[in-house]
């Protein structure tokens, strides 16, 4: 099967079969690549057989970007050069332009995205569609809270202005993280942050456990913007959840002077690529990340330290290696990242250590903390988010997610849709409490159901599911 | 939608009460909600599958009338039964016959090949129409070692399951790129109602192991299967024996 596996969808009006970053489910749909707006005014207004949904870089580890047997849109032909107000931060840019790209254009006039993910390879509709969040996320919020106006193409033919406090704020807020369901993002005004470097002040501090990695975490929220902690789920008894804490900063004009170079700096460049990789559990096992574990964990300083890292390298450490994700190999992976609110905090640890002893063997986890989020179907929450890795292929992986989900949505949690490929559909309305009023809006703007993908499909987001 | 980690959400099963695909039914990952179609000609004994499904969990059991042996428009049933858009099509639709009885009387020898081919050729090719259409899904076709290669024992059975496997390989090869994939099944002798009144061959297996078989074999993609695998082997020697050797092998 020659599944173009995660990547972006080149050809034009072309049957393909899909799959997101997990290389998990592929399906089949026929992927469209208009080149300017009116073209995705047209291919909504046939409408589709069986729908369609927007797809950027294919980025999302589940199957929100695939609609099987209708239409996926493949944006990255609109991607206009942004367009910036140097004196205000302000850019106009097209959505299908990589947050990479984007970078690149603004980066050397002094200016930053507000908030960033964990790649460069995702597209600003993409990134609106999944309102993604990054290491500041309990200072500063998601992407969609530093956006001014989405340019929005409904199924009607109508092209609407959208704005987080305008007479269509609930067009706008069911729009940022509706995961491309409300319809497709053609542009969108952001605010940018100012920098004086290309690089950041970064302060890591080596933890020994999960609950200290969780109380210096904590700490370093109280004072710095950008914070994150790797911890290390493979690590046996007392050490489960020891980690790597980082605490950034953008540096300031002052702070390089020594370094010597200024905002003008080229991206990271790819060191490698991973080419395909025989077999279905691929070339990582739980030995092998064991030992890469202790070696990260060990080359972190055992005392606190502060450094100036390049700003591409802190922000996408990943991207350096294309294709990582082949290196799970046929069966794929998961990313499964939840929250959970402060009042469940003790539960924390217990969950984790339930979920360790499963077996299920989590290649990587990261902790961080978020603050609410705005949107009806927005995933944050005042609370800890765990991000875990792990090979689709594990036994026993379907009981132990079903268990952790259960926990979760009985604190009052959820499960990070954008990354979601396996939720039990009966708990969506529980972690999302606010569904059936994202569901109201969503139909306003999408009455004929032509939005659909096969996450939606899979959840019953756009519908509700059918009752016996 | 079937997920990440292959769980369904919808299963047609076409032969509604067969053993085989009520195993292979039962070992499929399952999402809670689950819906199950049954498609067959003993509704009684389709019924009585369904309570037990739904107290194993299933959300929701539809039963669909179908009879392999009525040969007129059967368009109707895979309308009624893609109406959850399955993600898995399970064809288990069988019928042994009796091979001394075919000899002696034409139209039984007819029957045994419209139960086992004939009168699946519309199921299958509608069935395989809507999969292409909704762009996902696995069809599992129950075929038999004893199409590879006919024996006097049970030739008439043989040779209908024959042009179902050569149907399903067609159908295969026309899928590829489509998003649906296919698993065509040949067990040998599998212990089940069917041949109760017979002497278990060889290699003789049962509907938990060839469920478990075609379960595993599911996320994997396209493929035909043996149960036991061993029969790929096997089966593969005995295609090329010559006749006279190959008449005089018991079993």
């Amino acid at each position: 099967m020659s599944a173009e596996r995660g990547s972006p969808v080149r050809a034009d009006g072309e049957e393909r079969l899909l799959t997101g970053w997990g290389r998990t489910a592929p399906t089949r749909a026929r992927v469209e690549s208009p080149t300017v707006p009116a073209e995705v005014a047209a291919i909504l207004g046939r409408p589709p057989i069986r729908g369609a949904i927007a797809r950027g870089l294919g980025r999302s580890y589940g199957d929100a970007a695939q609609n099987a047997g209708g239409t996926v849109i493949s944006m990255r032909a609109l991607s206009a050069p942004a367009d910036l107000d140097p004196v205000t931060g302000r850019v106009r840019v097209g959505a299908g332009t990589s947050l990479g790209e984007l970078i690149a254009a603004v980066l050397p006039q002094g200016w930053y995205p507000a908030v960033v993910p964990g790649t460069q390879y995702v597209t600003i509709g993409g990134a609106i569609a999944s309102d993604v969040h990054g290491k500041n996320h309990h200072r500063d919020g998601s992407f969609c809270d530093h956006v001014h106006a989405i340019e929005l193409a409904v199924p009607s033919g109508a092209r609407l202005a959208l704005t987080p406090d305008g007479p269509n704020a609930d067009a706008f807020w069911a729009t940022a993280g509706g995961m491309g369901l409300t319809g497709v993002t053609l542009s969108a005004e952001l605010q940018l942050r100012p920098v004086a470097s290309a690089r950041m002040r970064v302060d890591t501090t080596r933890t020994r456990d999960l609950e200290e990695s969780m109380g210096v975490l904590r700490e370093a929220d109280a004072t710095a913007q950008y914070t994150v902690a790797w911890v290390d789920l493979l690590a046996r008894g007392g050490a489960l959840g020891r980690g790597v804490v980082t605490a950034g900063a953008h540096a300031g004009a002052d702070e390089i002077a020594a370094v010597g170079d200024g905002v003008d700096v080229p991206p990271n460049r790819r060191i490698a690529s991973v080419p395909g990789v025989p077999g279905r559990s691929g070339v990582l096992h739980p030995t092998a990340m064991r030992l890469f574990n202790e070696l990260y964990f060990r080359r972190a300083p055992s005392d606190s330290h502060r450094g100036l890292e390049p700003i591409w390298g802190y922000f996408f450490p990943l991207d350096v290696i294309g294709d990582w994700n082949r290196l799970y190999g046929r069966a794929g992976m998961l990313q499964h990242q939840f929250v959970i609110p402060d009042a469940a905090t003790a539960r924390l640890i217990p969950m984790v250590e339930r979920l360790v002893a499963t077996g299920v063997p989590v290649y990587l986890a990261v902790l961080k903390r978020l603050r609410d989020g705005r949107g009806p179907i927005a995933f944050p929450l005042l609370g800890w988010t765990l991000a875990l890795d792990i090979p689709a292929g594990a036994p026993g992986l379907a009981a132990a997610l079903d268990r952790l989900d259960d926990e979760v949505a009985d604190c009052g949690g959820r499960v990070y849709l954008a990354k979601d490929a396996r939720l039990r559909p009966d708990l969506v309305a529980t972690m999302y409490p606010r569904l059936p009023e994202w569901r109201a809006v969503r139909d306003r703007l999408d009455p004929g159901a032509v939005m659909r993908s096969d996450l939606d499909r899979r959840l019953s987001l756009v519908a509700s599911p059918p009752r016996t | 939608m079937r997920d990440a980690l292959g769980r369904v959400q919808s299963v047609l099963l076409v032969g509604g009460s067969s053993e085989i695909g009520l195993a292979i039914l039962r070992r499929l990952p399952r999402a809670d909600a689950a819906v199950v179609c049954l498609a067959g000609p003993d509704r009684p004994e389709m019924e009585r599958v369904a309570e037990a499904l739904r107290a194993e969990g299933v959300g929701r059991v539809e039963i669909v009338d179908f009879d392999a042996c009525d040969l007129g428009d059967q368009t109707a049933v895979v309308d009624a039964a893609f109406t959850d858009e399955p993600d898995v099509v399970i064809v288990a639709t069988g019928y042994l016959g009796d091979q001394a009885t075919a000899e002696q009387d034409p139209a039984a020898a007819a029957r045994i090949v419209d139960i086992n081919f004939r009168g699946l050729v519309p199921v299958l090719m509608g069935s395989v129409q809507r999969l292409r259409a909704q762009g996902h899904g696995t069809l599992v076709v129950m075929s038999t070692v004893a199409g590879e290669r006919p024996r006097v024992a049970n030739y008439v059975y043989g040779a209908a399951k024959a042009g179902l496997d050569a149907l399903t390989r067609g159908l295969t090869a026309s899928l590829a790129g489509s998003g649906v994939t296919v698993v065509i099944v040949r067990p040998g002798f599998v212990r089940t109602r069917m041949t109760t009144h017979l002497k278990p061959a060889p290699f003789a297996t049962t509907p938990d192991k060839v469920a478990e078989a075609v379960a595993a074999a599911i996320p994997r993609g396209s493929r035909i299967i043996w149960v036991p695998g061993v029969l790929r082997w096997v089966m593969l020697v005995l295609r090329h024996l010559p006749e006279s050797l190959f008449r005089r092998l018991p079993g």
